[in-house]
Formats: structure tokens, C-alpha cells, sequence
């Protein structure tokens, strides 16, 4: 299998997934559809970490879930390496899981409490033939030590471990195939902040290590920041901006993107108080029935008309930096940019 | 929700249709007597069974049967006559109705009348001497098989054969004839029936009282300075009750339709209960549909007000 | 008010649970103060004690197997002593307290409106209209839009930050002096916790009261916070105001948080982010003396003696639990680009388990 001509690991090309909501008397008629993933498009190269942020409702989880055809697409296409995955039956769906892995958000219910953790980090070797016996145990092993833990805990329980220590099993299960792709979905968010940097420093070990290419779902954004080259900020089903991280963080350029990073309170009390924030009214809509043309348009503060009727193209802004609005912020109002973002500027 | 409502009925419906298919079947595929020669009695001679087989039609193919039934039934209110009576099979269960009923109302009151106290208090002081002598002696009760509960209570307080003769004894419901001595002589199968049901109603309305304590609501409160009665009459109480109403409807619908059974036999309580046994006996064919019928009926029927009456106790519900 | 000037006085609380497992020490010594007017944040991770500590205030960890000593004053009372009677005149009344969960934290069965009107009836003579007035008024103070209509209300028919808002008014429903928030935006999206924290911020201002802001997030913290208190193993370990907490921190372990934080306002310093080794303590067999020395890059010999909260970095108002000098302290948590954070341990932690 070959990176396509670009040196994508991953391509998704307008990826939809719909929930359908149900009800009838009899049968059940499809009334609606919950419009989780709504046209989604976006690569990732061999190698980065494409951060992924938004907040509940955009549809990130559900994403992660159907890249990996967990759940399976409404439409659209997955090529990995090259190779539409939508197409793929089932024994060569369970070849390319090898390549695809997840990392979990909740690190005490994502391991199975009957199972010991030699076994939940050796399984997957197991089901794929890859190793068995004392050569398995030995890969495990080795596993174990690579993320952080006691070899000689193999035989241990889950719940004999904390937290951050379940993590590190889930993370050693991951790499257990060695894939080239690992999603995250939302790794340190259940884990404390002390414990959370030791996470998310074992992951960056690991990328260097073994040459990762790496999805991270978040919605803390300070963590994202660190970890990814680049990011993209979905919402609603949509992705509204795409970019390299600094440029994303320092220029936004979708009023969405501004108000999450203005709503992010700084650990620090003279530049959180020097900040002119953007505040958002309202709740977000929900993703049964989102707003017409701009999902965005019923909070934002700089909406117009064309807003609600036309609905703005995810276009390029120059440096790999997309975004899909009709009154993007670098030309329109970048002095609210700079009153939000603040601090030293890149 | 009345298209929620709606769904059920129809789905009852179809159910009821399904239960008559099956006990038709089931009569047909197991070797039981031929209800013609049953019919016919001792006089028999083939003529007349031969009469009575085409009177009822039992030579005709099994779906005609069937068809003219469910027809009788849903259209005419009529099912049928008892092979070994020939009186009308509705007649026969509505005279023995009253008795099971009189039994299952009186036996629901003593038990919700004990479990739900006895669930509460035990659940608010767990592991108190209280709480863990009810939870041994319901083990003890849940343990004993009803007729041997029965049999016991008849020899301990019978009034006339019982070591302390109180309570009217065996038949006594036959004999009685104001609505208070029938009463009077449902006393000891009201004891016996409602014993092993409160106990397992204690023990389950404990379970999901201690589960409701710990939710984060009654922590709220509590925090907002209700005194502690009011938190768990009110709170918890309450949310914890739900389940108990759901398995309330199911048993209710259960001894309606003849779950008494072991009861009624040994206190000799003419119910419906008895009836099917006797039917079963006599391969009585209408008898026993007309009762499966109607048990399915009531089982039916309060399942579906149990999932009305869910929805008026928890809004939640009701949003689907 | 007390004598001292303290709204609420919190002296050397213990709060111990007698487990199957052991003697559970969740609160074990701690004293902090909260004063009129003033929001105290309380920053501490799982373990920490802060939320138990907090929820001691107002009796809700009273159990057969809880041991609670300590005084806690409010008012001329001692809520530790306190009989239930007492309690409840003070619960909902002159403390309010919410919660992280605002779905699981409202009764689920009985509508918004009847479980406010619950709060206030449960404190003062007030007939329903009247109840129910105050109680409309409290829901538009806090913004929600449509406040009659959702007056009459299930809990699930709300939003996430709505049902927040609806806690915080029905906190409010007998004017409390203080308000003891646990968590409170925690389970929240970002942009609805910008709104409560802003809200609850209004309030103080508009009705005068004292807030604890109990979180893990320091953001929040700097945001809100007038006083600083960090916990850690069931202790206080460093008290003082916003900015020494922040620009003069004086604990190792406060160190460490600062240090591994991810800003959204700087670019991104260094490839790895400082970390704090090890894991927190357990709190049935804590460590001898100082509870973070285990994880502690610079613990000494004294550290096997509990330090006392004492002031050591040269203002009065500013407490530590670390034996170091306040000079040595402000050597010792500079890393190589001046930024502040705690270096990295030499050996490895001693714990049953290992790295966490």
C-alpha cells in the first residue's frame, strides 16, 4: 500500500453521517435525521497531528467513530493510502484496522474489567495472528514498559490501576499492531492536569518513535494547541476552519474560532483581565435541526443577510489556512482578533 | 402519547391473536382425548360422537376452526361452550372471576401495605437489626413454596382444624355468604399469598431506595436545607417507587389470569384458577381457550396501563 | 460576620471515613478562611479533598462511618457541632452550594419551578404565588429567556448551560451569603462556561455575596478568583491572593501546575510539556510528613516533618506548607527560559505502581 501522489496518509472527501430519528404508529417512519457529520473534507499527511476541536453537538466523536468505519458512513469517501475504505469487505476491512487505531476518552470504561491487562494489550495480536504464546507475552511486555508501566503488572486487573495508568494500557493497545494512524478521541480529558501532561508527553515520545500519524479530538484547546501541527474547528457537522495551528490560534479567522478561543479563560490573571472577550449568547443549536445556509449565523456576532441564506464555501485564506465564511475575520475585523488573542503574538 | 397509546392497543391486539393461535396449535399437536367422546359422555356410541364432531365443526380444517373462533370472539363476544357443560364458556369464567379477584385485590393491599414501609425503613437503616432481620425473614418466605405456606397456615389457624383455630379455614368461601365472611374467609389465602410477593417487593423497593439515596438530586436536597423527611418521602421515595409500579402491573395482570393457582387449590377457592386445572383435565377445549384468552387479556391490559401510568411518573418518558 | 472579620473560618478540619479498605483520610488538617464580598477559588485535583471539604461546610458528609473534627464557624455557629436542626436553618438559606452535574443534581420527576419554590418555602412562611414570583424573577436575573414557561418545566426539557443557570437560581432563592460552587462548569462546553462564570461573577457584584469556586482548572481560577487556595493529599498546601498565587508561587506542587499548563495565548514554548511525576497520594496511607514529597524534585530531610501553613515568602497573607526558604523557592522554580514550572525528579518516584 502507497501514501497517495500527495503524501496523505488519510483523505476524506465529503463524508456524511446521519443519524435517521424514527416514529410512526405502526411502522416506524423516518421523521428526521440527526445531521452528525454534514460534508466533511480533509487530509492528513504522513507523519503530523491534525487536531480536531469543537464543542458538543459538532459532530468529532462521530467523525473519529465512521474514519474508522466503528459506525459506517452515510456517504462519502476514506482513502487511506490510497485505498477507499467504504468499498472494502470484511476481511480486508480487518487488514487495514491494523494500520487504524483509537485511543479512547474514558480510561475506566474503555478496558474490560474481567480481562487482565496482558490480555487487553495482547488481544489484538491475538485476533490478527500476529504472535502467540511466550513471543505475544514478550510484545506486551515490551509495550507496557514503552508507555510507562510495570512488565511485571501483566497479570494485574484494570481497576488495580489509576487512571492515568489506564490510559497507558489503552495507549499501549493502540500501538499493539503498530499502525500508522492512531485517533484519539478526547485521551486526557477524564485525567487530571498533572496527569495529563505526562500523557500527553508519552504520546509525543511515541510519534517521534515510532513515526505516527496521529488524529487528536479535544476540546480542550490549550492541549490541542501544544500537540498538533494542524487543526481543524468543526461545528455543527462542519468543519468552519482548517489550518496550521499557530496560524489557526493566532489569526483566526471564523468568528467561531475566535469565540471558543476567547472564551478559553487564561491561567493568568493580568493577560485574562487585559482581554476584550467575545462573548456568545445562546446555546448551540442542535444537530437535528441545524440553522439554514451558515450553522453559525444565529450566534454570531458579525452575521449578515447572505449568512442565512447562502451558505459560505470552505475556501482558501493562503498558508493552508481554509475557512468557510462570508465575512472572514483577517479582513474584515482583525482588531477584534488582536483584543481576543492577546499575549505575545506569533 | 396518544399515538404511543394507540401503538400499544394494536400491538395487544395482535398479541391476543397470536396467544389464541398458539393454544389452538398446541391442542392440536399434543395427544389429548377427543373432545367429541368427552362431549358425549358416557352414553357414548359412534353416531353420536360422530353428531357431535360435525355440531362442532371439529372435522373441518384447523384454519376454519380457528377463523369461526377469533370471528365468535371478537365480533360476538362469544366463546363458546364448555365440551363438558355446554354452558357458554363467558358465563363460566365471569362466576368464577369474582373470587380470584376478591383474592388478588385483597392480597395487592396487604403486601404494598407491608413491603413498602418495610422497604423504606430498611433501606434508610441499612444494616440496622431492623434491616437485617426483615431481609432474613423475606428470604425465608420468598424461599417457601406457596402451597406449603398454605397448607401450614390452615394447620396453625384454621378454625376448624387449626392449632389456634382464628381464621376460617379450607372451603370457607363456598360456605360464606355475606360479602364480609367472604372476606372473613380469605383472611389466612390473603396472608399466605401476600407473604413471599411483600417480601419480594421489600426487598427490591430497598435495592432501588439505596440506589436513589445515592443519587446527586437527593444531595441537592439536602443542601437545600429540606428536613431529612422530606428528602426521602418526597425525593426519594418518589423516583425509587417507579419500578415497583411496573412489576405491581405485571403481577396484578399474572394472578388475573390464573396465577393463583396454588393458592386457590389449597384453600378450595372456587377462582379461575381452579377452573383451568379441571378444564386441563377434561381436555375442555373452549374452556381452556376462553381462560388463556382472558388471562392474556388481563395481562395485556395491565401491562399497558402500567406503561401509561410510567409515563405520568416520569416526565422523561414521555418525550419519545 | 465572626469577630475576626471572616465570613466563614475553617480550623484544622479532619474528615476521615472508616472504609473496608481503611481509615480513608480525605480532609486531613485543613484551615482556610472566606471573606465578605470575596470569591476564594479552591484549586486541587481527584483526591485532593476539596470537594469532601467543602461539603463537610454545609453536613452533607455526615455518615456512620464519617469522623469529622475541626471547627468550622460561620457566624458565631460551629457547623461541626451543629445538630441537624441547625444545619438545616443554614443549608439552601444563608449557604447555598451547586454542583458539577446540573442533569443528575435537579430531580428529575418534578418540574423546575416546584423545586425552587421547594427551596424557598422550606425556610420561610411564603404562599405559592408569592414563591413563585420570587422564583420567576431569580430565572431572568439569571438570564434564562422565557422564564415562566420554563418555570413549569422538567429538568430534561433544558440545556446543559440553562439547567446550570436554573441551580444557581435556586441557590440564590433565600439571598445566601455565601455561595459554595462545586465544579460548576466543569461538565459545561467551553463558550456556556465563559457565560456562567460571567454570570456568577455579575451576582457577586449585584448581591454582594462570598463564592468558593472549587475547579481544577486554574483558568478558571484566574478568571474568578479574588483569594487562592491549593489542595493537595487533604491539605491546604498554599494560600494567598490571585496574583501571589500566580506570579509568587510559593509550593512545589503549585509549581508543577502552572508548569504544565498549555496556554492558548503563547505559542507553543517547548516540545514537551513539564510534568509532575508520579501520582497523588493515597489517602489511607498517606506519606510521613509533607505529602508531596514523594513526586518532590527538591524534598530534603525535614520534609518527613508535616510543614506548617505558615507565611514564608514575606507577606502575612500568603501561607505555604513547604520547609524551603522563600528566596530559595523563587531560585528553585525558574526553568532554563524563566518561565515558571517544576524540574524534573532526579529519581523515580517510589510508589507501589510506578510511573501514574
Amino acid at each position: 500500500m502507497n501514501a497517495s501522489a500527495d503524501g496523505n496518509l488519510l483523505e476524506v472527501e465529503n463524508l456524511v453521517k446521519h443519524f435517521p430519528i424514527k416514529s410512526g404508529i405502526i411502522i416506524d417512519r423516518e421523521v428526521g435525521r440527526v445531521r452528525a457529520v454534514d460534508d466533511v473534507s480533509f487530509n492528513v499527511g504522513q507523519g503530523e497531528t491534525l487536531g480536531l476541536v469543537g464543542e458538543s453537538g459538532c459532530g468529532k466523536s462521530t467523525l473519529c467513530r465512521t474514519l474508522l468505519r466503528l459506525i459506517e458512513p452515510t456517504s462519502g469517501s476514506i482513502r487511506f493510502e490510497g485505498q477507499e475504505l467504504s468499498e472494502l469487505g470484511r476481511s480486508d476491512l480487518q487488514k487495514m484496522r491494523r494500520e487504524m487505531q483509537m485511543i479512547f476518552q474514558d480510561p475506566y470504561a474503555s478496558l474490560n474489567p474481567r480481562k487482565r491487562v496482558g490480555q487487553i494489550v495482547g488481544d489484538p495480536l491475538e485476533l490478527h495472528g500476529l504472535a502467540k504464546g511466550e513471543e505475544r507475552k514478550g510484545r506486551v511486555q515490551d509495550l507496557l514498559e514503552r508507555v510507562g508501566l510495570n512488565p511485571e503488572h501483566y497479570n494485574r486487573y484494570p481497576h488495580e490501576f489509576s487512571g492515568g495508568q489506564r490510559q497507558r494500557i489503552g495507549i499501549a493497545r493502540a500501538l499493539a499492531l503498530n499502525p500508522k494512524l492512531i485517533v484519539a478521541d478526547e485521551p486526557v480529558s477524564a485525567l487530571d492536569v498533572s496527569i495529563q501532561a505526562q500523557i500527553i508527553n508519552l504520546l509525543s515520545d511515541l510519534q517521534s518513535e515510532f513515526g505516527l500519524t496521529y488524529i487528536f479530538v479535544a476540546h480542550d484547546l490549550g492541549v490541542v494547541r501544544h500537540v498538533s501541527d494542524r487543526i481543524a474547528v468543526m461545528y455543527l457537522g462542519k468543519i468552519v476552519e482548517i489550518g496550521p495551528a499557530e496560524e489557526v490560534y493566532t489569526n483566526p479567522i471564523h468568528p467561531y474560532t475566535l469565540s471558543l478561543l476567547s472564551a478559553i479563560p487564561i491561567p493568568d490573571p493580568r493577560a485574562n483581565a487585559a482581554r476584550q472577550p467575545v462573548v456568545l449568547e445562546g446555546d448551540v443549536p442542535s444537530p437535528a435541526n441545524p440553522p439554514a445556509a451558515c450553522r453559525f449565523h444565529t450566534r454570531c456576532n458579525y452575521a449578515t443577510e447572505i449568512c442565512s441564506q447562502e451558505e459560505p464555501p470552505l475556501i482558501d485564506h493562503g498558508g493552508g489556512h481554509w475557512a468557510a465564511c462570508h465575512h472572514p475575520l483577517n479582513r474584515e475585523a482583525p482588531q477584534d482578533v488582536a483584543a481576543v488573542v492577546g499575549g505575545a503574538r506569533g | 402519547m396518544a399515538r404511543y397509546i394507540v401503538r400499544r392497543v394494536l400491538w395487544g391486539v395482535a398479541l391476543l391473536v397470536i396467544v389464541t393461535a398458539v393454544v389452538f396449535i398446541l391442542f392440536y399437536v399434543l395427544p389429548t382425548a377427543d373432545p367429541a367422546k368427552l362431549r358425549a359422555g358416557r352414553t357414548a356410541n359412534p353416531q353420536l360422537v360422530q353428531q357431535i364432531r360435525e355440531q362442532l365443526h371439529l372435522d373441518d380444517p384447523i384454519y376454519v376452526q380457528f377463523w369461526n373462533y377469533l370471528k365468535g370472539v371478537f365480533f360476538h363476544f362469544d366463546f363458546g361452550e364448555s365440551y363438558l357443560s355446554q354452558a357458554p364458556v363467558k358465563d363460566i369464567i365471569f362466576h368464577r372471576l369474582p373470587a380470584t379477584a376478591l383474592l388478588v385485590v385483597g392480597a395487592v393491599i396487604l403486601w404494598l401495605a407491608i413491603a413498602i414501609p418495610v422497604g423504606i425503613i430498611s433501606a434508610v437503616r441499612r444494616r440496622s437489626l431492623m434491616d437485617r432481620t426483615t431481609m432474613v425473614t423475606s428470604l425465608a418466605f420468598i424461599s417457601a413454596p406457596v402451597f406449603w405456606l398454605g397448607l401450614v397456615a390452615l394447620y396453625l389457624f384454621a378454625s376448624d382444624v387449626g392449632v389456634i383455630p382464628i381464621f376460617p379455614g379450607q372451603g370457607s368461601y363456598t360456605t360464606a355468604d355475606s360479602f364480609l365472611a367472604k372476606c372473613g374467609s380469605m383472611l389466612l389465602p390473603w396472608m399466605v399469598l401476600a407473604a413471599a410477593t411483600a417480601a419480594i417487593y421489600a426487598r427490591y423497593l430497598r435495592s432501588s431506595m439505596i440506589d436513589t439515596l445515592a443519587e446527586d438530586y437527593i444531595r441537592t436536597a439536602r443542601a437545600k436545607g429540606l428536613p431529612e423527611r422530606q428528602v426521602i418521602m418526597k425525593h426519594a421515595v418518589r423516583a425509587a417507587i417507579t419500578p415497583i409500579v411496573t412489576l405491581l402491573g405485571l403481577d396484578i395482570g399474572l394472578l388475573l389470569a390464573g396465577n393463583a393457582i396454588l393458592t386457590e387449590s389449597v384453600f378450595v377457592i372456587p377462582g379461575v384458577g381452579q377452573e383451568i386445572v379441571l378444564s386441563i383435565r377434561r381436555s375442555d377445549l373452549p374452556m381452556i381457550q376462553g381462560i388463556v384468552l382472558f388471562g392474556a387479556f388481563f395481562i395485556v391490559i395491565f401491562n399497558l396501563i402500567v406503561d401509561i401510568l410510567y409515563a405520568f411518573l416520569d416526565p422523561r418518558v414521555r418525550y419519545q | 460576620m465572626s469577630a475576626t472579620g471572616h465570613l466563614l473560618e475553617v480550623e484544622d478540619l479532619r474528615v476521615h471515613f472508616d472504609t473496608d479498605d481503611g481509615v480513608v483520610k480525605a480532609v486531613d488538617g485543613l484551615s482556610f478562611t472566606v471573606e465578605p464580598g470575596k470569591t476564594l477559588g479552591i484549586v486541587g485535583e481527584s483526591g485532593s479533598g476539596k470537594s469532601v471539604a467543602n461539603m463537610t461546610i454545609l453536613g452533607l458528609t455526615r455518615a456512620a462511618n464519617a469522623e469529622i473534627t475541626g471547627r468550622i464557624t460561620f457566624e458565631d455557629q460551629d457547623l461541626v457541632a451543629a445538630d441537624d436542626a441547625g444545619l438545616q436553618r443554614v443549608r439552601g438559606n444563608d449557604i447555598a452550594m451547586i454542583f458539577q452535574d446540573p442533569l443528575t443534581s435537579l430531580h428529575p420527576f418534578y418540574k423546575v419551578g416546584s423545586q425552587m419554590v421547594e427551596a424557598i418555602q422550606a425556610h420561610r412562611d411564603s404562599s405559592d404565588a408569592e414563591a413563585r414570583e420570587r422564583c420567576i424573577e431569580l430565572l431572568k436575573l439569571v438570564g434564562i429567556p422565557d422564564a415562566e414557561r420554563r418555570f413549569g418545566e422538567y429538568p430534561h426539557e433544558f440545556s446543559g448551560g440553562m439547567r446550570q443557570r436554573a441551580m444557581i437560581a435556586m441557590a440564590l432563592t433565600n439571598d445566601p451569603k455565601l455561595l459554595i460552587a462545586d465544579e460548576p462548569t466543569t461538565a459545561l462546553d467551553v463558550t456556556i462556561q465563559a457565560q456562567i462564570l460571567r454570570l456568577i461573577d455579575r451576582l457577586q457584584e449585584e448581591l454582594g455575596m462570598s463564592v468558593i469556586m472549587i475547579t481544577h482548572d486554574l483558568g478558571v481560577i484566574a478568571e474568578v478568583a479574588d483569594d487562592v487556595l491549593v489542595m493537595y493529599g487533604g491539605r491546604a498546601v498554599e494560600a494567598g491572593s490571585l496574583d501571589e498565587i500566580f506570579y509568587d508561587p510559593q509550593h512545589p506542587y503549585t509549581w508543577g501546575l502552572l508548569g504544565s499548563l498549555t496556554r492558548t495565548d503563547r505559542p507553543r514554548s517547548a516540545d514537551r510539556l513539564s510534568q509532575i511525576a508520579g501520582q497523588p497520594p493515597s489517602l489511607i496511607a498517606p506519606p510521613q510528613g509533607c505529602h508531596f514529597r514523594p513526586r518532590c524534585p527538591h524534598a530534603f530531610d525535614r520534609c518527613t516533618e508535616t510543614p506548617g501553613l505558615d507565611a514564608r515568602s514575606g507577606s502575612r497573607s500568603h501561607l505555604d506548607r513547604c520547609w524551603l526558604g522563600g528566596e530559595q523557592k523563587r531560585e528553585l522554580r525558574v526553568g532554563p527560559e524563566g518561565e515558571i514550572g517544576l524540574a524534573e525528579r532526579k529519581e523515580p518516584v517510589a510508589t507501589p505502581t510506578g510511573e501514574s
